[in-house]
């Protein structure tokens, strides 16, 4: 048997950010024609670890074999160069312009004439040869959030990348389009491409990956595990460092009276094409009910016209009876009504700010940080600096950018905020998008307690597994209805309900 | 495919000048560079001094004589400074929440207006106290101004209309509404200017004073510059401790995480607006009522549109914008005193060139290796 060879190889990476040691002595091998699977908890320095591979980022020591080739990039192009090339979570795509003309982008190649016909010739190809169906000219709004990763990808294989790093690719993407990628993916190794994955899924990982390095708080815990001979439970304990309860307790409980009313709800998506059409739906006091369909269906919509941020062209939105229906989105925080939004980088957060700013967002306005027209700093800071505490957000300090928070740990922020907010209704969307097993366990347990103490809870999801487990009762979107209710954990009826065929 | 770290240029030298991102900004950083890039430019302009036969150093010591070499000087230097520090505020606070107020000359000269028309309707007898002109003056002043920001502000709010291009079209407008006044109803026996306004219009100035304090005596500073440094803390205050200042920096930032957070965009749009229209109003007011004591066409010398730079330099701090204001009328205030007037000019315009280009070294840091 001949030795697998090595594509990459890291030594003893080193990489200080203030306050963070983001990767210590980092040690990472990547093979020729195989999935390897980077695995770490919510700020291990799995991206950072990337990002220096990537050129984005310089180590402040060791050194990078490509190829056989010591290298030291200064700049992702001297890393594509090199053939490495890496998806990023956020793509990075102008959304008024085609796919082919996102493809060209920065390319020194087309100098002055564009000659779109031919390159997009050249894209459905290359689209062809690796399985990435994509329309070259399509412009990338009108793409689903999968396409859009497609093309991420296309502009790396176009660029000549053989090796792809692709930072959570699954966190964004529903079931099927998640299968998708990983045929996709298998078939790239076979034509000699080698890819490194990060996921925090990990029946995932066994699914797809050959090996597995596991890290923690920046150092490597595991190297060269084979996904043939563990389990996903030995990964988890290998990440987290502890044994992981898969399973959550919930108590029985008994639903208290309606909190949130939805009734006949019609409204638009961002084309104006109709998105929820006649929705109904309740949640009472101490209730989960979760909200399973395929992404596209009019969840992100119904989030969004409860809380204020979208028009209802009609119906009704009720809390506690109170018609919240096309007020301010002011009216909806002040009544208690807690919102998770699907994206925290662009609606959750904001990212230059500091971690003070963005905890208080839905605080400032009362006591002790809000007093008459004056925002307390003092007691701001303290305030984030208890959040920071008591739900474990790590990050230098409080005074640091949000934007420099591991995504997970951004995800913890949010919540904190919600859940501190005491609200009496809850609508969380993809609360545990990105989060590792350790945290997933963390925001099931808060969202129980919160169940406990009587906040009617609305969890709009796509995990099934997440959605089963924790609410009470499942509803069904397709095509902006409620098109039925699961009560007995039943998943065939679900997964007809969602795809419309009953 | 080869990993090629940088492009085979540059093999004359022994060496490689390479730029690599910076991830990190210290924080005292900004100030030393805007310090280096003063001093670069200063030392720019020597040369440029010495190739075209003049003496350097000679031509600095006047500039700098001119404008803080006595008391006297320095304190025409703060004159100058005045109106910039009030409107480069005015910018500074929309800027903030990047709404690219440009009309600020137009604000300026509307409160020029707004202060002009309280003494020349008249709205006051010349025998009026000036404990009741002044601050009448001031609300006119400001009010215009604010007026002149309400327009683009609730253009913007409801119709989503370019801020840049109606503060500036609105630029015209106002020197033009000016001019119907100057050359028309308010006009002096056909100059093209009112008269002067009465002793109870005039804001005070230090020389008021030199029966009771000699040292006084001869300066012009006026009592705008204290409304500039009040104003200056003000803004302070709305941006870093109010909750106002709160929404303003979200929506900078984050227009979608503001209006998650409830924050009604639309209204803060036109209250910014008007905010910066009144503090570039009051800056005409200032002038008017302290210097010019007449509403005529030449009252700004493009204040206007040297605040856009003052705040920008200032990296729309408001304590930094006093301190960039008071640099910059020492220029224009040294284009006066020095022949040819060129030359204060010319080295404004490399400050400047320097102070934006050093902004790349924030950015960037610089590394110079040997060639192996
Ligand atoms: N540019 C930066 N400046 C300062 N600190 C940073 C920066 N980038 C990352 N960090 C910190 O370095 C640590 C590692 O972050 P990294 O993003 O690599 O984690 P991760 O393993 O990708 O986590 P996640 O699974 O949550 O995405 C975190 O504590 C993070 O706050
Ligand atoms: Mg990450």
């Amino acid at each position: 048997m001949i030795e697998p060879s090595s594509v990459i190889q890291m030594r003893g990476i080193v990489k200080r950010f203030p306050g963070v040691l983001a990767s210590d002595h980092v040690d990472f091998e990547l093979r020729r024609g195989e999935i390897h699977a980077l695995l770490g908890e919510n700020g291990a320095g799995k991206s950072t670890l990337m990002n220096i591979l990537a050129g984005l980022y310089r180590a402040d020591e060791g050194t990078i074999v490509v190829h056989d080739k010591p290298v030291n990039f200064s700049s992702p192009r001297q890393a594509i160069q090199a053939g490495i090339g890496m998806i990023h979570q956020h793509f990075m795509l102008v959304p008024s312009q085609s796919v082919t003309e996102n493809i060209l982008l920065g390319l020194d190649h087309p100098r002055f004439r564009l000659r779109l016909a031919e390159n997009e010739r050249r894209v459905a190809e290359l689209g062809e040869q690796f399985g990435l169906k994509v329309d070259p000219k399509a412009k990338i709004w009108q793409l689903s959030v999968g396409e859009q990763q497609r093309v991420e990808i296309l502009k790396m294989l176009y660029r000549g990348a053989d090796i792809l790093i692709l930072d959570e690719p699954t966190a964004v993407l529903g079931p099927a389009e998640t299968e998708q990628l990983f045929k996709t993916l298998r078939g790239m190794t076979t034509q000699g491409k080698s890819i490194i994955f990060i996921s925090h899924k990990l029946n995932e990982v066994m699914a797809i990956a050959d090996r597995v390095t596991v890290m923690r708080r920046g150092k490597v815990t595991a190297a060269d595990v084979s996904t043939k001979s563990t389990s996903t439970a030995e990964l988890a304990r290998l990440m987290v460092g502890r044994e992981v309860l898969f399973r959550v307790q919930k108590q029985p409980q008994t639903p208290g009276p309606v909190v949130l009313a939805i009734e006949d709800l019609t409204a638009t998506n961002d084309r104006g094409l109709p998105a929820l059409q006649k929705l109904n739906l309740q949640v009472h006091a101490g209730e989960i009910v979760g909200l399973a369909g395929v992404a596209g269906n009019g969840q992100r919509e119904l989030a969004e016209v409860a809380t204020g941020l979208r028009r209802a062209a009609s119906g009704r939105i009720l809390l506690n009876g109170e018609n919240l229906t096309n007020q301010p989105v002011r009216r909806a925080i002040a009544r208690g009504l807690a919102h998770v939004p699907e994206d925290r980088n662009r609606v959750g957060s904001s990212p230059n700010l500091s971690l003070t700013d963005n905890m208080i967002m839905k605080q400032y306005l009362q006591s002790p940080i809000g007093r008459g027209w004056q925002l307390d700093a003092g007691e701001a800071a303290a305030f984030a600096q208890r959040l920071k505490q008591s739900y474990e957000i790590s990050a230098p300090s409080v005074e640091t950018q949000a934007r420099l928070l591991s995504g997970g740990n951004l995800q913890r922020l949010i919540l904190a905020r919600e859940i501190t907010a005491q609200p009496k209704a809850m609508i969380a969307m993809q609360p545990t998008q990105g989060l590792d097993v350790g945290a997933v366990e963390v925001v099931h347990r808060l969202l129980l307690e919160q169940r406990q103490q009587g906040v009617a809870i609305l969890l709009i999801s796509e995990e099934l597994d997440e959605l089963l487990s924790l609410s009470d009762r499942v509803a069904v979107i397709y095509e902006g209805a409620i098109v039925g209710e699961v009560t007995d954990g039943d998943i065939e009826k679900i997964g007809q309900l969602m795809t419309g065929s009953v | 495919m080869s990993a090629q770290p940088s492009a085979p240029a540059q093999r004359a030298l022994p060496f490689r000048v390479r730029f690599v991102p910076r991830e990190i900004v210290p924080g005292w950083l900004p100030a030393l560079v805007s310090l280096g890039a003063i001093v670069l430019a200063l030392l720019i302009g020597a040369v440029i001094l010495a190739l075209v036969g003049g003496d350097p150093i000679a031509a600095y010591a006047q500039i700098a004589r001119s404008s803080f070499g006595s008391v006297a000087v320095f304190s025409d230097t703060l004159v100058k400074a005045t109106p910039l520090i009030l409107v480069g505020l005015a910018c500074a606070i929309a800027f903030r929440m990047r709404l690219w107020n440009i009309g600020a000359e137009g604000q300026f000269f509307l409160g020029a207006w707004g202060a002009s028309a309280v003494v020349l309707i008249p709205l006051v007898s010349n025998t009026t106290s000036p404990w009741i002109v002044i601050p009448l003056m001031m609300v006119a002043g400001m009010a215009a101004g604010a007026l002149w920001g309400f327009i683009p502000g609730i253009l913007k709010a409801r119709f989503n209309v370019n801020e840049i291009i109606s503060t500036l079209m609105l630029n015209y407008i106002a020197i033009a509404w000016n001019n119907y006044f100057i050359f028309g109803m308010w006009s002096e026996g056909g100059f093209q200017m009112s008269k002067t306004f009465p002793k109870n219009a005039w804001l005070p100035r230090l020389a008021d004073y030199a029966r009771s304090v000699r040292a006084f005596s001869g300066l012009t500073t006026h009592l705008g510059l204290v409304f500039a440094l009040v104003a200056a803390v003000v803004v302070w205050f709305i941006l870093n401790r109010s909750r106002w200042g709160y929404e303003i920096r979200l929506i900078g930032d984050n227009p979608r995480a503001a209006q998650y957070a409830g924050i009604p965009i639309a209204r803060h749009t036109v209250l910014v607006l008007m905010l910066s229209g009144a503090l570039a109003g009051l800056a005409g007011m200032s002038e008017i009522s302290g210097v010019v004591h007449r509403l005529q066409g030449q009252i700004s010398p493009g204040y206007g549109f040297t605040g856009i730079i003052v705040a920008w330099l200032a990296k729309l701090n408001p304590f930094a914008i006093i301190l960039v204001s008071i640099l910059f009328g020492a220029l224009i205030l040294a284009g006066r005193e020095i022949q040819p007037s060129g030359i204060p000019k010319m080295i404004q315009g490399i400050i400047l060139v320097c102070l934006i280009a050093s902004d790349f070294l924030l950015r960037y840091r610089v590394r110079i290796q040997r060639v192996r």
